[in-house]
């Protein structure tokens, strides 16, 4: 069988690939995918402790399907704020969206 | 008596309405507006003097205080707080009086005088707050609300002054005055603290008549440098009192003030602004009296050497308005030295009577002066004597009424200024024979110079006019209020003066001391004559004796150096040694630190500003190695 | 069996990890979006290993069949000239890199420090699936351990998105005019 260790590193992986992505893309799109990985890997991490640990209750399950509903929502706005920065700037670049400093 | 409260409400009132409203009413109406409105207030004055002299003043034999209208406006503690009030007593209702009147008459007179000059609604305007200014000093219950109307009397003639504010020499004449008289004034509100801090009242009622003792008691044993507080406290007060009184050597803005309006220096500068300072010793003479003796004398001798001061550099002016000025300066010091020589108490107050009295007559004929100067300088556009003269013939009343007022100033018998000069001088007699010889040659000086005035306008060298500048008399609304100041020149001096005013409140009887006024007419004719040698036909002998007296005279006519004395005071001195470390300590210490609190936050904001820097990469960056850190603390634990 | 299951899971591990990388890694954003579907489906993978078979269908139907078509769509829409590959920025990637070391360094540790504490095996209630019946109750009722406050909530947040990216999105007026001419 499996042990839960491969499941939380390869959980583990997931997060910090989308961290890194986060991080190095200058595309606004790749880094939402990048968000994307980070929140498929905390899914996975609480249907697993949910599995393995309390095998016998739900929560861990309904904080994943919760969470996918939530990634789904936060995914459309964020498109939409994309789109807009695209409109005004002919370009979806992260560097050309630093206004907001002081 | 309530209505005396009218008398001070009205002007006012005046300025109010004149002021506010004036621009939307013609010039003339406005002027009429005012002279009415000090018609009135000056008889509301006279019934409060003859219900005051004559019905309701004497208390068995003696003048008490009467407080007709008394609020309390701020209290500090149980027994120190400010009122504003009306006292009556025989000197502010001769102060009323005499304010109220001679004011009319520069209303009346500024009808014709002003007529047609821009801003004619404000000068009536200000003429009312300079009235209202002055009529609350005279009536003022405390020595604070004294103070309070005290400046009040600085602004109003300060914008007087700078009446025509688009000449720069009337702007820094009234900048000159007011800094001056503000700088003195300093001196006063220090005076009233410490006097105040001592004796715990503001209120004369409180300070005054047989209760300055307190001020001794309250006083005793306190002293500063040597000389007791209470002298110290009323030294400083003179210092105010001699600041609006041009006592030297606070007299400088004086002859500048000349740049205002004629008639506005016949009300200011001669009758009402600059006695105020007289006004204000002879409130506090008991005080002065029982408590500050030694500053009493200083008084005294303050005065004579600018009584001497200023008719030395009169008779040298060439400028009729500045002569008249230091007349001025030189009759109020006469007033000042009449008060330095008083004793307390009916015939020992000799010198206080004949202070207040010379107050009264001199208001009235240097008024007259002042406006016939006006008139003359409305006739021939100019102020210097060189041209004038042989005037006689084109304006007989000016001539005839500014001769009786020559006469009067002179101290030729029957006129006012004979009266009050001679109780003046038999009282420095009596006292100090040094002050009444100083006194005495300032009496010859005084007619010498005021003969000179009047020769070198109305006679002297047969001077030509161009058919279209001939000069002419002044119509009836200027040559009026000269008649009746003529009159009132004449008739003044027989005023039984003692039996109204007296130091103490009580009447007592004085006659003539046939001795003193023999030599005071001697001298004043000596002056008189002399100056009909030299100037009435007119010739070279001036100028000769003038170069024969070379230095001193130069000395003379540049008024003894005395504005470039302060000049060099406030220049080189005050302004190099203390301004200007004053200003640099405030400049590199105190705005320093200041700025230095500002710089730190500039600096540190700057320093941290590069973090937030819009990238949102570099927080999550800085987030994760945040977390990370966090984490490995926590770990370690 | 279970070298079946381990093979299953070992694959599905392997492919959603390369995937991942390639997601980040890649030039073309269509093809990181096409990387991120490798992903998602890998999830959905591992969540029917883990016998959570309703979640996997969410997964595929909410993310491989919404989420990822919005993505496509965002990026046709925002390429107008193809898809032109995206130089990489040197510094961000030496930062991505050295934050992403640290922070798996730092919960590699912690993971591996608590080895003993995870089970090898799911127990044998983790093994059966979970009741249909039972999720839909969880969902619905207001007892303890149930949804429905949550759900309801959800409900209104995915509105406030509707019409939120609506607003956002949507052309103002003197855009449309812009767009018309």
């Amino acid at each position: 069988m499996i042990p839960m260790v491969s499941y939380l590193a390869l959980s583990t992986l997931l997060f910090f690939v989308g961290i890194y992505g986060f991080i190095a893309r200058k595309n606004m799109l790749a880094m939402l995918i990048s968000i994307e990985l980070i929140l498929n890997a905390v899914e996975l991490n609480f249907s697993v402790f949910n599995r393995y640990l309390y095998p016998e209750q739900m929560e861990g399950m309904f904080f994943s399907l919760f969470g996918i509903a939530v990634s789904a929502a936060e995914t459309a706005v964020a498109i939409a704020i994309i789109i807009n920065v695209y409109r005004n700037a002919q370009n979806i670049d992260i560097r050309h969206v630093d206004k907001l400093k002081g | 008596m309530e209505f005396t409260l009218l008398i001070v409400a009205l002007p006012l009132l005046l300025f109010f309405v004149l002021g506010l409203g004036g621009s939307r009413m013609q010039p003339r109406v406005a002027g009429i507006i005012g002279t009415l409105g000090m018609g009135t207030a000056a008889a509301l004055s006279y019934a409060a003097a003859i219900r005051y002299f004559f019905a309701e003043g004497k208390v068995e034999g003696v003048f008490r205080e009467i407080i007709p209208y008394s609020v309390e406006w701020l209290r500090f503690t149980d027994k120190l707080h400010i009122d504003l009030g009306i006292l009556l007593d025989p000197i502010s209702v001769m102060m009323l009086v005499v304010i109220t009147t001679v004011s009319l008459m520069v209303h009346l007179y500024s009808l014709g005088y002003m007529r047609g000059e821009r801003g004619f609604q404000r000068y009536y305007a200000l003429l009312s707050l300079f009235s209202f200014s002055m009529l609350g000093l005279v009536v003022a219950t405390n020595i604070f609300q004294m103070y309070i109307f005290w400046e009040l009397v600085g602004v109003s003639s300060y914008s007087l002054i700078g009446f025509y504010y688009a000449k720069p020499s009337a702007v820094s004449a009234s900048k000159k005055a007011f800094i001056v008289t503000r700088f003195a004034d300093l001196g006063f509100l220090i005076g009233i603290l410490v006097l105040s801090y001592y004796t715990g009242t503001f209120d004369f009622a409180a300070l005054n008549g047989d209760k300055a003792q307190l001020v001794v008691s309250h006083t005793a044993g306190a002293s500063f440098m040597g000389i007791s507080i209470a002298s110290w406290a009323m030294a400083l007060i003179f210092m105010g009192g001699a600041g609006k009184s041009a006592m030297f050597p606070l007299h400088i803005w004086l002859p500048d003030a000349m740049e205002g309006p004629t008639p506005v220096s016949a009300l200011i500068h001669a009758a009402t602004m600059v006695v105020a300072g007289v006004f204000l010793v002879a409130r506090l003479f008991p005080v002065y009296y029982f408590a500050a003796p030694d500053v009493l004398t200083m008084i005294g001798y303050v005065g004579a050497f600018t009584a001497l001061f200023a008719a030395v550099i009169a008779i040298t002016q060439t400028d009729i308005k500045r002569v008249l000025a230091f007349s001025t300066i030189s009759q109020i010091a006469y007033m000042m030295v009449a008060l330095g020589v008083s004793g307390y108490g009916d015939h020992e107050g000799l010198g206080y009577m004949a202070s207040m009295f010379h107050l009264f007559t001199h208001a009235f004929f240097k008024a007259l002066l002042f406006l016939g100067a006006g008139s003359v300088i409305h006739a021939v556009h100019s102020n210097e004597m060189g041209d004038m003269g042989n005037l006689r013939k084109y304006m007989p009343i000016t001539h005839i009424t500014f001769l009786i007022a020559c006469l009067s100033i002179a101290g030729i018998p029957p006129f006012s200024g004979f009266f009050s000069k001679d109780e003046i001088l038999a009282a420095s007699l009596h006292h100090d024979k040094l002050l009444f010889f100083v006194l005495w040659v300032v009496a010859g000086l005084t007619a010498f110079y005021m003969f000179r005035l009047y020769f070198n306008i109305f006679w002297g060298k047969a001077k030509t006019y161009d058919g279209h500048h001939r000069p002419h008399e002044s119509p009836l609304v200027m040559s009026l209020p000269l008649m009746l100041l003529a009159l009132l020149s004449c008739g003044a001096g027989f005023t039984a003066f003692s039996q109204l005013v007296s130091s103490n409140g009580a009447p007592f009887h004085t006659h003539i001391e046939w001795e003193v006024a023999a030599l005071g007419v001697a001298v004043a004719l000596l002056g008189i004559a002399l100056a009909t040698k030299l100037y009435m036909r007119g010739g070279e002998l001036p100028t000769l004796i003038a170069a024969a007296m070379g230095r001193f005279y130069r000395a003379a006519l540049r008024k003894f150096y005395m504005d470039e004395l302060w000049l060099f005071v406030t220049r080189k001195v005050i302004f190099r040694f203390i301004s200007t470390p004053i200003a640099r300590f405030d400049r590199r210490v105190i705005d320093g630190s200041m700025d230095g609190v500002g710089w730190v936050a500039t600096r540190l904001a700057a320093a941290v500003k590069p973090f937030q820097n819009g990238k949102v990469q570099w927080y999550a960056f800085v987030f994760v190695l945040g977390a990370a850190a966090v984490a490995i603390w926590a770990l370690c634990l | 069996m279970e070298l079946g299951t381990s093979i299953v899971f070992y694959v599905l591990a392997a492919v959603i990890v390369a995937s991942a990388i390639f997601a980040v890694t890649a030039k073309r954003i269509m093809r990181a979006a096409t990387c991120l579907l490798f992903v998602l489906v890998g999830t959905a993978g591992l969540y029917l290993l883990l016998n959570y078979h309703f979640l996997a269908a969410v997964q595929l139907s909410v993310y491989a069949g919404g989420v990822l078509i919005l993505f496509i769509f965002a990026i046709l829409l925002t390429n107008p000239k193809g898809d032109p590959a995206e130089p990489a920025d040197r510094q961000k990637v030496v930062m991505g890199i050295v934050a992403a070391l640290c922070g798996l360094a730092v919960t590699a540790v912690i993971v591996l420090k608590h080895f003993a504490l995870y089970p090898i095996h799911p127990s044998a209630v983790g093994e059966q699936e979970i009741n249909m019946q039972a999720i839909g109750a969880a969902l619905m009722g207001t007892g303890k351990q149930q949804y429905l406050l949550p759900f309801e909530l959800l409900s209104v947040l995915l509105l406030a998105c509707i019409i939120g990216g609506i607003l956002i999105a949507r052309k103002g007026k003197g855009q449309v005019g812009e767009a018309e001419e």
